[in-house]
């Protein structure tokens, strides 16, 4: 008798191994960057200046950090990302929810050229509204404000919560909708006390990326904005005269919220950008 | 046996009117959000083609040739599209690849994704510096590269056309690639695995099954994708910016200057508009070919 052909099963073995070298790889690529941008900002002056630099955290300091922190506008304009992200989120939910509802739900005349509108606005470049706006803002006084900021943002990300909360209300069967009515209640109601309860992890995932990407947001809030700047515009505003040691803390700073975001939004992420874009 | 038949068509239309009394219809509820985004879209666009082409003494070419003439134009034209011709097709590679060995179910899988998501809510000024701290003259790279005993290089030299087009590459290719990829992963999910089990029962090889039927079925997805992608790509701003100063100028970029640093609205405004038309045409581009396949 002839031993068992081992090959395959040593073939298999193979690739399970090059399987797991190629994605440790990207992992590689992905995440050394970041602990490298992490490692820079809670290194000291002396070692930052040192060459070549220590690719083990061995001087940690908080110095670059308090020192961007302690720059001029830098505590100011965390304090404005916040109100413009908060902001941003609460309009376009206020205005976004009840027309991804209307989308998910009802017909109504003239839905198709709506949802092609939406489609189109999301294709818009910011830069494009970013200028003319900046000009309206000027002769109507609301430049160099917060609100300019906030109602551009919400204008950007209008279309995509609509377009997530429309697929996160399509989710919620309609036969539980129905039901609440069979037993009395009316479509508020309903809406109030079955749909929004079921609907609302879907729709706080839309919220948050909301407020991501008006915190991301550099090229609008810099051109509509003097003093009252957000933390990227300042960030992007004070690129050319600042040490590298502030630049690498500013970006530790803008990179901090992205991996909060990711960990919390992980499993809605295809959900998201999967199911609803199309 | 016409009883049934008949009570429920007599129903529908009862049930229908009921609940359009009783709830506020559609467009009610997309009413402000028209309104909003017809305030914040139609309006700006309007007035940016009146900024660009409307003089003292009525139309003008004036912003537009001052666009056109200045030595940073030409250059930023050139910069913007060879970034996007380079750039996607090595991105769509690279995510589809991702896609794949995630879809092969290795072990940790779900850590692995986790990181491979995270740049998709990095900013782009984030990526740059993030970049910026890895390729600067005395950045990690070049430690990388001394404490191994070769001579550093100057990456982020304003003359070197080359390597400042592939620092911005690379660091695009980092931050932007997993929004192609979170969706082409959910694009997978939709395909089922029975599809290629049945090919390589046929005797499909691995290659013959990617592009006999993963990517044809995966096409709504790359179509979606794609379109977003480009035109986000012709949006590089940020992420030059902060690796290269002005020295590798982008058309956003571009309209920044003109509005920030040389406060003329007006050829900012025909920039802007020339990033506009560029993104429509691909966009209509795409549309055309992909659908025009579609039907072959």
């Amino acid at each position: 008798m002839t031993a068992p052909d081992r090959a395959p099963l040593r073939r298999h073995r193979r690739n399970r191994v090059l399987l797991q070298v190629a994605c440790v790889a990207v992992t590689a690529f992905m995440a050394v960057p970041l602990y490298l941008i992490t490692l820079a900002a809670v290194s000291s002056r002396a070692s930052l200046n040192a060459f070549p630099l220590s690719f083990l955290p061995t001087n940690l300091s908080l110095e670059t950090l308090t020192a961007f922190l302690s720059s001029t506008g830098v505590v100011p304009s965390f304090g404005n990302s916040l109100i413009v992200g908060l902001w941003t989120l609460v309009l376009s939910l206020l205005i976004g929810v009840p027309a991804a509802y209307g989308l998910a739900r009802t017909a109504f005349a003239g839905k198709e050229p709506y949802q092609l509108f939406l489609l189109f606005t999301r294709a818009l470049p910011i830069v494009v509204l970013s200028v003319p706006l900046a000009q309206l803002f000027l002769t109507t006084g609301l430049y160099d404000t917060t609100y300019a900021v906030i109602l551009l943002h919400t204008a950007l990300s209008l279309p995509t919560t609509i377009l997530i909360c429309a697929s996160v209300f399509l989710a919620v069967p309609v036969d539980v909708e129905e039901a609440a009515r069979v037993f009395g209640c009316t479509q508020a109601q309903a809406f109030r006390q079955v749909v929004a309860p079921m609907a609302l992890p879907g729709i706080a995932a839309a919220a948050i990326f909301t407020f991501v990407q008006s915190w991301n947001e550099v090229l609008a809030a810099s051109i509509l904005t003097l003093n009252r700047r957000t933390l990227p515009a300042q960030v992007l505003s004070s690129l050319g005269d600042s040490p590298l040691a502030y630049r690498f803390a500013g970006g530790f700073a803008l990179v901090v919220p992205a991996l909060l975001f990711i960990a919390l939004m992980r499993r809605y992420l295809t959900n998201m950008w999967g199911s609803t874009i199309r | 046996m016409a009883a049934p038949t008949l009570d429920r068509d007599t129903e529908a239309p009862a049930r229908r009117t009921r609940r359009a009394r009783k709830g506020p219809s559609g467009l009610l509820l997309i009413a402000p959000s028209l309104v909003f985004m017809a305030l914040l879209f139609g309006w700006p666009m309007v007035q940016g083609v009146l900024l660009a082409f409307r003089g003292d003494q009525g139309f003008t070419l004036e912003f537009a040739q001052r666009m056109v003439t200045d030595a940073n134009f030409w250059p930023a034209v050139r910069n913007t599209l060879l970034l996007i011709v380079v750039l996607i097709p090595v991105q769509f590679a690279f995510a589809i690849a991702m896609a794949l060995l995630l879809r092969a179910k290795p072990r940790l899988a779900n850590v692995y994704f986790f990181v491979w998501a995270i740049p998709l809510a990095v900013s782009d000024l984030a990526a740059g510096l993030v970049w910026l701290a890895v390729l600067t003259d005395r950045g990690y790279l070049n430690s990388l590269l001394v404490s191994l005993g070769l001579p550093p290089v100057a990456w982020l030299a304003f003359d070197n056309w080359t390597s400042l087009f592939l620092a911005v590459l690379i660091a695009e290719l980092w931050r932007a690639t997993s929004l192609v990829l979170v969706i082409v992963v959910a694009g997978l999910q939709g395909i089922p695995r029975d599809y290629e089990e049945a090919a390589a029962v046929f005797g499909a090889s691995p290659w013959q099954r990617l592009w006999r039927v993963i990517l044809p079925l995966l096409r709504p997805s790359l179509q979606v994708a794609l379109i977003l992608r480009t035109i986000l790509a012709f949006q590089t701003f940020a992420v030059a910016r902060a690796l290269t100063g002005e020295n590798f100028p982008v058309l956003v970029g571009e309209t920044y200057r003109w509005y920030v640093t040389l406060q003329d609205p007006g050829v900012a405004a025909a920039l802007a508009l020339v990033v506009l038309v560029l993104s429509m045409v691909t966009s209509v581009i795409y549309l055309r070919t992909l659908r025009s396949e579609d039907a072959r």
